[in-house]
């Protein structure tokens, strides 16, 4: 998009689209948006796709965590041990991301993108609800790369700036949204993270506590699945462990999570 | 059959600039001061909701005085622009001057015959902060019919500015604080208007280059009502 091309994005009256950047970009940058792909993939090059693996996230009594190990896939090797997968969506949201990660780290900054052109061209931010509608419908817009093995599965949480109310919303690969309770948690290492959620969540709880309760499930996760990465003291790489309350978004220090680390494994020690 | 009457070009572009000026002059004015850590933009504005100024991106603020369908799709078309670019390449690489120059082509163009008449809008289009090497703000003004001009310290755009810039240039100094932009800013318009502008029928806003990342503020409320009664 150069200076001449002001003139065509001049706003055109009752445009649906038009408060919505992921359409500004599909209609003034076409080439920008990922394209719809067809036909058969090699097999060398599905196992050179990088994958993320686990990110949850916990609801407590002044707002919600959210969590992710570090560690991406790709087929049985492990590219990184130092992958991001939880981003800020604005001020009082959170994305994480689990799947294709090149597309799942695109979904993520396309949206919080989208929630700030949002903003500047309305006014208002959108709600909470219209933010995790807006998700859906990106992850739904990403079902031909899906078909083809490209699967996204983000986990959004965040608090409404109205009614004060923390939410968790997870979805499927064909862009299901789901409202989830308590804790939620997607990618390879979900079902032994969901376990110990369970078991250890209480809505209740301070921050401090949830956020004790993310660590020690991805913990869980890394020790079931291959796939998601325990905590590596040796070069000091810890999950990034993300809280949101009525201050904002804040992600906690290195040394703050490797405390709660340390906690868990001292529990754990024999 | 009928002939077309013949206009000189001379006198189609004097028709169209007193056109566009004469729409602008019936607006309220805007200033815009540069203060020790950024850009404050005031003017008389009794709507609570219909702004004249705008967030455009992280350190890009922008004004506009004029007819307010006309201006608004130019703001809309700048964040477009602003979004885009930043998430093609990178946020530093959005800069007030290519949006500026943007803003200058399309109202050139609309000036020039591209539209039935030209737009009745002057826009302001600032920035704090910028990776230049020196520290500074940049602030462009650009006219309805394209032209741009490169200011500094102090612009009023709109009507009679004449008054505007006379009373700001008795007053501005070098290093004001925030507030005390904003009262110079009152009391210019004020004095231009030749009567006191309340607090509740002002719009202030403004970049302040010391927030982190997004540095567009708006005073409103409380806020405004410190701002204006300090110093």
């Amino acid at each position: 998009m150069t200076s001449e091309d002001l003139l065509s994005s001049l706003p055109r009256p009752f445009d649906v689209g038009g408060s919505s950047f992921f359409s500004t970009l599909q209609r003034e940058a076409p080439q920008a948006v990922p394209p719809i792909l067809a036909g058969e993939w090699p097999q060398e090059f599905r196992s050179q796709l990088v994958e993320g693996t686990t990110v949850l996230a916990v609801v407590a009594r002044d707002g919600v965590v959210m969590a992710g190990d570090r560690r991406a896939t790709a087929g049985h090797i492990i590219s990184r041990g130092d992958m991001r997968k939880v981003f800020p969506a604005d001020d009082t949201s959170a994305i994480a991301i689990s799947g294709a990660a090149g597309p799942a780290m695109e979904l993520a900054r396309i949206f919080a993108t989208e929630l700030e052109h949002y903003e500047k061209v309305e006014g208002e931010p959108l709600s909470l609800e219209g933010r995790s509608n807006k998700l859906a419908g990106m992850v739904r817009a990403n079902l031909p790369m899906a078909m083809q093995g490209l699967v996204v599965v983000p986990l959004f949480a965040g608090i409404d700036r109205r009614t004060g109310e923390r939410r968790i919303f997870e979805y499927d690969p064909v862009g299901g949204r789901y409202r989830a309770t308590e804790s939620a948690a997607t990618g390879s290492g979900a079902l032994a993270a969901r376990a110990t959620l369970k078991r250890l969540t209480d809505p209740e709880a301070d921050l401090d506590a949830a956020v004790r309760t993310a660590v020690e499930a991805l913990f869980d996760a890394a020790e079931e699945d291959s796939a998601t990465g325990g905590p590596d003291l040796i070069r000091k790489v810890y999950p990034i462990v993300a809280v949101i309350d009525a201050e904002g978004y804040r992600e906690l220090s290195d040394d703050d999570v490797a405390a709660h680390v340390e906690g868990v494994i001292d529990a754990r020690r024999r | 059959m009928a002939t077309p009457f013949y206009v000189a070009p001379e006198q189609m572009m004097k028709d169209r600039a007193e056109y566009a000026r004469k729409g602008i002059a019936r607006g309220r004015a805007l200033v815009a001061v540069e203060y020790e850590h950024g850009v404050v933009f005031v003017s008389e504005n009794p709507s609570r909701s219909l702004y004249k100024t705008s967030e455009i991106y992280d350190r890009i603020g922008f004004a506009a005085v004029g007819r307010y369908n006309e201006f608004e799709s130019m703001r809309v078309a700048g964040i477009r622009l602003a979004d885009v670019k930043g998430y093609q390449y990178a946020r530093e690489d959005v800069t007030a001057k290519s949006l500026a120059n943007a803003y200058s082509q399309a109202l050139g163009a609309i000036f020039m015959g591209g539209e039935a008449k030209p737009y009745e809008v002057e826009l302001l289009v600032a920035e704090v902060d910028g990776d230049t090497g020196e520290p500074g703000h940049e602030l462009y003004h650009i006219l309805y019919d394209g032209s741009i001009v490169d200011e500094s310290r102090f612009v009023a755009i709109g009507g009679d500015t004449e008054p505007l810039t006379s009373a700001l240039e008795s007053r501005w100094e070098t290093d004001l604080g925030r507030d005390q932009a904003v009262q110079v800013c009152v009391a210019a318009l004020s004095e231009a208007a030749g009567r006191d502008i309340q607090g509740d029928n002002l719009e202030v806003s403004g970049l302040d280059a010391t927030r982190p990342r997004r540095r567009f503020f708006r005073l409103r409320g409380e806020e405004l009502a410190t701002a204006l009664a300090d110093g």
